[in-house]
């Protein structure tokens, strides 16, 4: 392959005019892919007057923003945003798309892969760019899109050996957003948009927003529990110790799925990412899906049942027992020091 | 009355890991991991049931394989579903979302006379997501994920309440489209056992060959019409009997490659043990006070 690109575009999503966080992370890390290929980072911003956003994103290392503005994209829908996509991915072949790996993204993103053939990788947890060997062959500034699979029992690199475009979606708070000091000029292209009949097929006729009042990135103290609580009531455990030390509660997939938990509340590859001060995680086994999500976490308490349990190998304190024995300990020990 | 045709998947137990598959180096040997019915696909196929039971039409059922993937198709047949295949070749192995959604695509075209495509949101061993939308892409048809509840269905239109961020969303679209779903979006209903009695000798091509193996009475061109007298026989749609461009399919069809796979090796590490006493835990909060991480 020659004349590959060195372009790395992020898809800017935005929901009410505003960016989501996700994308601007995909930004700060998407400048770096960008160094290393020498070439532009650049936003594509979709909406209806959305000038304001295009902005922002020269504030977190943006060259230039691909603007496409029009009143049938207020909202997002499938057909109308992966049309603009497609056309613009095939025109100017970028080498590198990154989307939020959100309901939008992972909605979006395979639509535009497959629609302009290019690989995908979803949940990727690092990103990197580097010059490999792969069945013999010499793969230069390819990049390395890194994700557990299977369960999270094992962690593969994927890449993309022979197509011109590589994509990738990446959860909210795996990348880490760090603006620049001094933003870039703006240079913004504004690119006209069609309307087609196909984008009548789906409509949206009513959409409800829940305020999202959870907030586990910005919490110091995270109490999460997981499927090895056994019962909802045992869970209630975890909110009773959250509340002692001022923290909030979490849980791992299994007790999300086990509907201990709601999902928002779910810390892991598939869910949110933290960096809290502490880490309380109990009855979490800890396989690599959950530890994506936690594991730069300043202190880490693991308590389980099992002293094998994988979780051990991360956290800093390790405390084997039953939960349904060591936090009523825990509580009368905190208050105690308290007074 | 609405066709539908539902996606399956034969995934490994993934979620449920026990002592049994570990290796002695603390890894997961994948191949004895149990198989079973991907669930969200399962609730999938419970709303194209629902859907047939309250407006009529047919359920198709296909998943793309290894042999050993009629298992689940038996399991479509056990819950209602009219027709299955199995879409079944070597040179599918190693296919990614986007082979996979190509070889997935054709064989729709080739089952053909649907209102419906339905789907789980994703399968537990990948968790991508992208084999719906890929596959909605190249039927060039829309798609609606994540999608929740059917709300109603009139004429060519069907309105769904979806997941969105932060919330959720209401949508009309024009059949013929294809629906990802989530899990509360039904609850499988088991097995009926008329139906368990009706199909557990329900067999695919290989399994019929794997009969005839060894017995030179027996030959598979002859089972195969007597089992399909009994509506006992599988379908299998190979490469050939869905004219693929063998390109397109498999590793070779597929632009992502795993470059390396590293086991998670699930060993003890070097952290502190706190006694699960009250004076342990007692010392741990001391120290958590002074570094200034609690309090």
């Amino acid at each position: 392959m020659q004349n590959l690109s060195n372009e790395v575009w992020v898809f800017i999503e935005q929901r009410n005019g505003k960016a989501a966080d996700v994308s601007l992370e995909l930004l700060c890390k998407g400048r770096k892919l960008a160094e290393q290929l020498h070439g532009p980072l650049k936003a594509v911003v979709i909406g209806e007057d959305v000038k304001a956003i295009a902005e922002e994103t020269f504030k977190y290392g943006a060259n230039e923003v691909l603007l496409i503005q029009h009143k049938e994209l207020k909202n997002f829908r499938t057909l109308p945003y992966s049309r603009i996509l497609n056309d613009l991915v095939t025109k100017f072949s970028p080498r590198i798309v990154l989307f939020g790996a959100t309901v939008i993204g992972r909605d979006l993103a395979p639509r535009v892969a497959s629609n302009t053939k290019s690989g995908l990788t979803a949940d990727c947890t690092e990103l990197r760019i580097d010059t490999i060997t792969y069945l013999g062959k010499e793969c230069k500034d390819i990049l390395l899109q890194i994700r557990p699979a299977f369960g999270g029992n094992i962690i593969a690199t994927i890449i993309t050996p022979d197509n011109p475009v590589q994509m990738a979606t990446v959860r909210e708070g795996v990348m880490e957003l760090s603006p620049l000091e001094k933003p870039n000029k703006v240079k913004i292209t504004e690119i006209p948009f069609l309307t087609d009949p196909t984008d009548a097929l789906v409509e949206i006729i009513e959409q409800f927003h829940q305020e999202n009042k959870v907030n586990l990135k910005g919490a110091p103290v995270i109490v999460a529990g997981g499927y090895g609580l056994g019962t909802a009531a045992n869970f209630k455990l975890i909110h009773e110790l959250a509340h002692v030390l001022g923290g909030e509660v979490a849980g791992s997939r299994a007790a999300v799925d086990a509907g201990f938990v709601p999902h928002e509340r779910q810390v892991g590859q598939t869910g949110v990412t933290v960096r809290p001060k502490l880490y309380i995680a109990v009855g979490i086994s800890g396989a690599i899906q959950h530890r994506a999500g936690m594991q730069e976490a300043n202190k880490i308490i693991a308590i389980n049942t099992d002293p094998d349990a994988p979780i051990f190998q991360i956290a800093h304190y390790g405390i084997v027992g039953d939960a349904v024995d060591i936090i009523p300990k825990f509580i009368d020990a905190y208050k105690h020091k308290l007074k | 009355m609405y066709n539908s045709i539902v996606l399956v998947k034969q995934v490994p137990d993934t979620a449920n890991i026990s002592g049994k598959v570990m290796k002695e180096d603390g890894t997961v040997n994948r191949s004895k991991l149990p198989a079973i019915f991907n669930h969200e696909d399962k609730v999938a196929l419970e709303l194209a049931l629902q859907v047939k039971e309250k407006y009529g039409g047919k359920v198709t059922a296909i998943t793309m394989g290894p042999p050993r993937a009629s298992d689940i198709l038996r399991e479509c047949l056990y819950m209602g579903a009219d027709e299955v295949f199995l879409i079944s070749d070597r040179k599918f192995a190693g296919a990614d979302t986007l082979a996979t959604s190509y070889v997935l695509s054709e064989a729709i075209n080739k089952v053909g006379n649907y209102h419906f495509i339905f789907g789980g949101r994703q399968a537990i061993d990948g968790d991508t997501a992208q084999v719906g939308p890929q596959t909605a892409d190249k039927l060039n048809i829309p798609q609606v994920t994540y999608a929740e509840q059917i709300i109603d269905i009139k004429k060519n239109k069907v309105t769904i309440k979806r997941k969105i961020d932060g919330g959720h969303e209401i949508v009309q679209a024009t059949m013929p489209v294809l629906v990802t779903v989530i899990k509360e979006a039904a609850e499988p209903r088991p097995f009926s056992a008329k139906k368990v009695m009706a199909y557990k000798g329900a067999k695919s091509l290989t399994d019929l060959e794997k009969l005839t193996e060894g017995n030179s009475l027996l030959y598979t061109d002859t089972l195969i019409h007597e089992y399909q007298e009994r509506n006992l026989f599988i379908s299998t749609l190979t490469m050939d009997d869905l004219q693929l461009d063998v390109d397109r399919c498999g590793v070779k069809g597929s632009p992502t490659k795993v470059h390396k796979v590293e086991s998670v090796v699930l060993a003890g590490g070097n952290q502190t043990r706190v006694e699960p006493t009250k004076d342990g835990i007692g010392i741990l909060i001391d120290k958590l006070l002074e570094d200034h991480i609690l309090g």
